[in-house]
């Protein structure tokens, strides 16, 4: 004891930060609800479902190709909802800033917070401001939290079932490169952009479709290959996916090449992993592909009985090789 | 993606998997090294093992410069990191690399200021924008680093950058090879050698291989494509020599400019590699006229005694000796989160291929 430090890898999304929720978080204040770890905690309330999430922003740099630190924000907190199948109605924010902020900054976030909850059609109803000495944080961080009405039950891994086709609803990777690339400076032949969007009214569509969705995870922190770990980590089933059907655009591609980044570890911000009943997987494909922030939509993988807790990739050359749950960081403050 | 894409068609690598199939003669053995680690990590990331027939061993070398690099580099890193206004610039794949006693990325978190960088070039630039701070570069790597290295030396001498310096850990590959085939502990029959390496020294420093130790190379490039033609050019070689594959980028005499950068800045010297102990004139040091960006001569760094685990059995898998399913820590003790050895950590290290793409070794 005492020597233990909180390094960045605890952060990442990948094993360590479940290990420190885990044995510190959870096992201190879990409780019946808080431990199903789903993006939302679902709550009742009177006779009323209501799904309730938090979130924190430090992404750096905080305005980047696709987006803002606000934009984000309120994206990923309406996403945390929408998934668990709710709707989302109401958000807080708190925002730690850096003395010596200009204050123009600060207005073109929260015109973007502006115009990012009206199009994701979600009320800011209260909020928080402090202001710490320079250097006690970077420029600004954004804490979110957010309800919404449950309209959709049964999301959960209990409903899983082997054959269940899982399906994305665009590229992967793009928010990760966007910021990287900003940040370091890089630039590559198709400039990228980052992913970060509201996927509620998707969603929506998705659900109205089919009444045999089981489960919807958006795949920020550590990425497609984390979230799909998550999925199965329980043991029941493993998860085969093939590389070849798995949307990665040209951008992320040629960073991942150069920078030896595995685009089934980066994080999206504006994607969604659908496992749904076989039966219903093209129906539900044929409606994303309707809708712009699906029109990338195809089935990656499916669900299987063999490979328990284990996620498979198919690669394009015929082999197959496991896909583990990220480790270490390599990409700090991408969100 | 062009210059990509081409090199995983499957319909072209299908195609010389069964040439290879077909010409491997069955009552041959065939044990290669790929002395590369991006070799050893595109080999099971493609899943090429399975593509080629059982008589053709494949097994990972010592070209892993994270992995070779010694504790006590690490060690020094951190010492220099603890002194006050210095800032440790590094590639991020040192970050995470076990020391003696720490870590960067442990180090990082108890206040030291350590930067991860792309290029030696970056870390030049960190200096040149913090004038009252010391940049460190951490130099690490083989032939295809160390001329970027030397030219940010040169870079700032001539622009007069005081405040950055280098501690030099690089590593020449030919001299390596030497002491892997002058031990008689492998029975090596070909080496498929480092594409990149060879962009800049040629294929000459290597002849020694099929002359004095009739070892069939070929100098292979790093798709999958490149290593499956590399493998199906070395089982066909007539007689030991040394051939190219990676003729889209690879030349006979290699690149003079980076090499002439090189020999300008570095001496060769004695080094020692993680694992395999001391060989002669395989290390890089910075020549005493450029002692000023030399981080060793600046700040003499004062270390504990370095010391290593004792069951991580790195060096017999960097030598092709034993794979890490033969170490009693690989996957319980040793794993990505907790890693003993470099060879967990790199993105090039055998360890963390077989943990990454064999599911802990089990697959």
């Amino acid at each position: 004891m005492g020597k233990e430090k909180i390094l960045l890898s605890h952060g990442s999304g990948g094993k360590l930060m479940h290990n420190l929720i885990d044995t510190l978080f959870l096992k201190e204040l879990g409780n019946e609800i808080s431990r199903k770890k789903n993006d939302s905690a679902v709550i009742n309330i009177g006779n009323k479902k209501i799904a309730f999430t938090t979130d924190s922003y430090v992404v750096n740099p905080i305005f980047f190709p696709g987006g803002d630190i606000g934009s984000l924000a309120i994206h990923g907190t309406v996403n945390d909802l929408a998934v668990c199948g709710a709707r989302p109605l109401y958000i807080s924010l708190g925002m730690i800033i850096e003395e010596g902020l200009d204050m123009d900054i600060l207005k073109r976030i929260t015109a973007s917070i502006k115009a990012a909850s009206k199009r994701s059609g979600i009320k800011v109803v209260t909020g928080d401001m402090k202001v710490v000495e320079k250097g006690s944080c970077d420029k600004i961080f954004i804490n979110s939290s957010g309800i919404g009405e449950l309209y959709y039950r049964g999301l959960s891994t209990d409903n899983i079932k082997a054959g269940d086709a899982i399906i994305i609803n665009g590229g992967i990777g793009e928010h990760a490169i966007s910021v990287l690339s900003k940040r370091e400076g890089i630039r590559f032949s198709s400039a990228v952009k980052s992913d970060s969007a509201p996927l509620s009214a998707l969603i929506t569509k998705i659900l109205k479709a089919s009444g045999k969705v089981r489960l919807m995870r958006d795949p920020t922190r550590g990425g497609v290959a984390t979230t799909l770990n998550e999925i199965v980590k329980d043991g029941k089933f493993g998860v085969s996916i093939d590389e070849k059907s798995i949307p990665v655009k040209r951008g992320v591609r040629e960073a991942c090449e150069l920078l030896g980044f595995d685009p089934l570890y980066l994080a999206c911000e504006g994607r969604v992993l659908i496992v749904v009943a076989k039966e219903d997987a093209k129906k539900v494909v044929n409606v994303m592909k309707k809708d712009a922030l699906g029109r990338d939509a195809r089935i990656i993988g499916r669900i299987i009985k063999e490979h328990k807790a284990r996620v498979c990739l198919n690669t394009s050359l015929g082999g197959r090789r496991i896909v583990d749950m990220l480790s270490g960081e390599q990409l700090p403050r991408i969100c | 993606m062009k210059y990509v894409d081409e090199y995983r068609n499957k319909r072209l690598i299908d195609k010389v998997a069964r040439e290879i199939r077909s010409v491997a003669d069955k009552g041959r053995f065939y044990n290669i090294m790929e002395v590369c680690g991006t070799h050893t990590m595109n080999i099971f990331r493609f899943g090429l093992r399975d593509l080629l027939p059982s008589n053709i061993r494949l097994m990972s070398g010592p070209g892993c410069p994270v992995c070779v690099t010694p504790n006590e580099f690490i060690d020094k890193a951190i010492w220099l990191g603890g002194l006050k206004g210095v800032i440790i610039a590094t590639f991020g794949d040192m970050f995470r690399v076990p020391g003696s006693y720490s870590s960067l990325e442990k180090e990082k978190a108890a206040g030291c200021d350590v930067r991860m960088v792309y290029s030696s070039m970056d870390a030049l630039d960190i200096a040149r924008k913090n004038p009252e701070r010391e940049v460190v570069f951490l130099g690490v790597g083989f032939e295809t680093t160390s001329p970027t290295v030397a030219q940010s030396i040169l870079a700032a001498r001539k622009d007069e950058i005081g405040n950055f310096s280098v501690l030099s850990g690089h590593k020449t590959m030919p001299e390596a090879l030497r002491s892997l085939v002058r031990g008689s502990r492998l029975n090596i029959g070909g080496f498929l050698l480092p594409g990149h390496v060879s962009v800049i020294i040629g294929k000459r420093p290597y002849e020694f291989l099929s002359k004095s130790y009739k070892k069939r190379c070929v100098i292979a490039g790093f798709e999958p494509l490149d290593i499956l033609e590399a493998i199906l050019m070395l089982i066909t070689q007539k007689r030991p020599a040394i051939e190219i594959q990676y003729t889209r980028v690879t030349g006979k005499s290699g690149n003079p400019i980076a090499r002439r950068a090189m020999e300008k800045v570095f001496d060769k010297k004695a080094s020692l590699w993680r694992g395999i102990g001391k060989i002669k004139d395989s290390g890089l040091v910075i020549k005493d006229n450029f002692s000023d960006f030399d981080a060793e001569k600046r700040f003499s760094p004062k270390i504990k005694r370095p010391k290593e685990n004792k069951g991580c059995i790195c060096g017999d898998v960097l030598q092709g000796v034993k794979t890490p399913l033969d170490c009693g820590l690989f996957g319980k003790a040793c794993n990505p989160e907790n890693p003993v050895g470099s060879c967990m950590v790199s993105t090039e290290g055998t360890c963390a291929a077989y943990y990454k793409y064999r599911g802990k070794g089990n697959g």
